[in-house]
């Protein structure tokens, strides 16, 4: 019951995010310079047939009338029309959503995978030889930007062995699991050296605490106070950061998937930005907003579940 | 604190050759190295207990009480080297593994800590917290673990224990968190409790309360009690026999009527005094002046010997062997003779 009414008023604390979000998008494109109305037209259009593009997109309105037109438009899913797709930006949207959503969890999962064991291993062995081998893997991962990461597999394991295809989103489910795999390492790697590092850190922080001696003199199975008492204490402030950092990996993907080429909502911005396609823009960034609002809502969600401090009684 | 020195049925009645030891410590050492260095945390350290009996391990903060403890049952952390003999009833602790270990851990020998506040899992309910210690050390079914959880809640005093089983630790006071851990100290009926500092962080009153709690425990259970202490006045409450450590050491043991009424050691005097006792109000305490010295600054000779106001040119060359003052009475000094005028004297 209490975790209902929690998620209830968080969900409500998300709404004066969106409106700000709505605002800032609303300004942001109408401030970039350039015309939209050009690049509408073909070169010959004369400053008749401009003016008409215009009135179309009802650019020659009031500001604030654009504003209220446009939440009410947002609010009923009416993003407008693509530019660059001449196809409702919505559609476009739901056509790209599942590629972007399937290289976010991928790659999360890859990175979960990755970093929690070999945090737990290097905290254990801290300052030892797995310690350092571990940490100074993911030290070069760090100090590199995530395309070369990925233009580096891509050149070895797609271009040279040809082990996996060089880009591309497929068919099928495995399809999807193998065009995928080097993207979603290469934003896994990435993600892991942060997870790594800061999981490391508080599993030692853990592993010092007075419970974790209290546990160990309770005589309890070795796992049972790796998993039960040092994990879930750990994983705490690493949850926080794990939500981060999916927020992040949302504005990764625009770099990852023009590297790779996947039909994702990252390229689609790209593309988007380069044609000066308004309307795709707005409805991309909602989106991002939209998804990004929503990890950071199953963070504290899980947070809470997890540490019962936080659940308001 | 009048009744500091009123222990000697104690003594009485509870001589130290009663009972076999069901814990015999031999030259228990505990070392870390830091730099390069050896840092000896616990220095030769022996002792026995017999079933039942109540040990007060006293002294100042980083004399090394709270390292011999955790030693007893390999739980030092950072993890450090252990030499000498914990003989547990025949059976040598320091020589064991991890597994044979945690047979004992818990279940045996249980500890409770000295913080309430950050000994108990946050993100646990108190429930699991006692029935995994059942799980780990009974065959009790899970409905039995889960009465047998509300009996223990029941037995350290907490108030509608059945229905606090869903309770997360920060839900409890202070006193109350110290009682769920002793509850879940004695799930599986250990024999013997090792206690570090259990009253140090509580209010007086509930101090009395906790101290008696385990006194209660101790008779009911002929459970052997380790109470690492620096308040005499615990010890002068509870405890059977006192060991008094300086500097990783024992420096004095015997009984408490003893201990209290003719210390040998001028350290274990310096403690007794500095304990306040029928004085006028407003008269400022006895201190001993200095601090103990670092692990890694040892002076040559006897630990104490910078502190003491009796030390001779002995002192400072070597340290004092620990050998029988009297019935059951040891202590490490090179000055018994001198060191020995009674308390009312000093005051």
């Amino acid at each position: 019951m209490s975790s209902i009414s929690y998620l209830f008023s968080r969900l409500l604390q998300i709404v004066p995010t969106f409106l700000l979000v709505m605002i800032f998008i609303f300004l942001l494109v109408r401030l970039l310079p350039g015309d939209p109305a050009i690049a509408m037209a073909d070169a010959k259009a004369t400053e008749a047939q401009l003016e008409q593009i215009r009135h179309n997109l009802g650019l020659d309105q009031p500001m604030p009338i654009q504003f209220a037109k446009f939440v009410g438009n947002v609010l009923t899913g009416d993003l407008g029309n693509s530019i660059l797709q001449k196809a409702p930006v919505l559609a476009v949207i739901q056509d790209r959503l599942p590629v972007t959503l399937f290289l976010a969890g991928y790659s999360m999962a890859l990175a979960i995978l990755f970093s929690v064991p070999l945090a737990f291993v290097a905290a254990l062995y801290r300052d030892r030889l797995p310690d350092l081998l571990i940490r100074s893997i993911f030290q070069i991962s760090l100090s590199m930007p995530v395309f070369y990461i990925g233009l580096i597999l891509l050149s070895i394991l797609a271009a040279r062995l040809k082990w996996l295809p060089v880009g591309g989103y497929g068919e099928t489910w495995a399809e999807h699991f193998s065009h995928l795999l080097l993207p979603a390492l290469t934003i896994a790697f990435y993600s892991s050296a942060i997870i790594l590092r800061n999981l490391r850190t508080s599993v030692i922080e853990v592993l010092d605490a007075e419970y974790i001696q209290f546990a160990r003199a309770k005589g309890l199975p070795q796992r049972l106070v790796l998993f039960r008492h040092v994990f879930r204490n750990a994983l705490i402030s690493t949850v926080t950061l794990l939500g981060l950092s999916i927020g992040n990996l949302m504005s990764g993907t625009l770099v990852t998937e023009t590297v790779f080429a996947v039909p994702g909502l990252g390229r689609l911005m790209l593309d988007a930005i380069f044609a000066r396609d308004y309307p795709l823009i707005q409805g991309l960034t909602l989106t991002f907003a939209v998804l990004v609002s929503l990890v950071f809502l199953a963070t504290d969600m899980f947070q809470s579940w997890l540490d019962p401090r936080l659940r308001k009684s | 604190m009048s009744g500091l020195i009123q222990r000697e049925s104690r003594e009485n009645a509870l001589p130290e050759t009663a009972n076999r030891p069901a814990l015999s410590v031999q030259g228990l050492s505990t070392s870390f190295t830091k730099q390069g260095r050896d840092l000896k945390a616990v220095n030769n350290v022996s002792f026995d207990l017999a079933p039942g009996e109540i040990l007060g391990l006293v002294g100042e903060s980083g004399s090394g009480k709270s390292i011999t403890l955790r030693s007893l049952i390999g739980i030092v952390r950072p993890q450090g080297r252990i030499d000498g003999s914990v003989l547990w009833k025949g059976r040598n602790l320091v020589t064991m593994n991890e597994p044979q270990l945690r047979k004992i851990r818990g279940r045996e020998i249980a500890m409770i800590f000295q913080e309430p506040m950050s000994s108990l899992n946050p993100l646990l309910t108190i429930g699991l917290q006692i029935t995994e210690n059942l799980k780990a050390h009974t065959s009790l079914g899970r409905q039995e673990r889960q009465k047998r959880a509300i009996e223990l809640l029941d037995l350290v005093g907490i108030p509608a224990a059945a229905s606090r089983l869903d309770d997360y630790p920060h839900q409890f006071s202070g006193g109350m968190r110290q009682r769920v851990m002793i509850a879940i100290a004695l799930a599986s009926n250990p024999e013997l409790l090792l206690a570090d500092e259990p009253t140090t962080a509580l209010d007086v009153t509930i101090q009395d309360q906790i101290l008696r709690l385990i006194m209660d425990l101790r008779t009911e259970l002929n459970m052997a009690v380790i109470l690492v202490t620096h308040d005499l006045g615990v010890v002068a409450q509870s405890c059977d026999r006192v060991a008094v450590m300086y500097a990783g050491r024992i420096i004095e043991s015997g009984s408490v009527g003893t201990i209290l009424k003719a210390p040998q050691h001028p350290y274990t005097l310096g403690l007794l005094q500095s304990v306040p006792q029928d004085q006028p109000p407003r008269t400022p305490l006895f201190s001993i002046d200095g601090t103990p010295p670092a692990l890694d600054d040892m002076p040559t000779g006897c630990a104490f010997a910078p502190r003491c106001q009796q030390a001779q040119g002995t002192c400072l060359e070597s340290a004092p062997d620990f050998s029988l003052v009297g019935s059951g009475h040891a202590a490490a000094c090179h000055i018994l003779e001198t060191a020995r005028p009674s308390l009312g004297e000093n005051k």
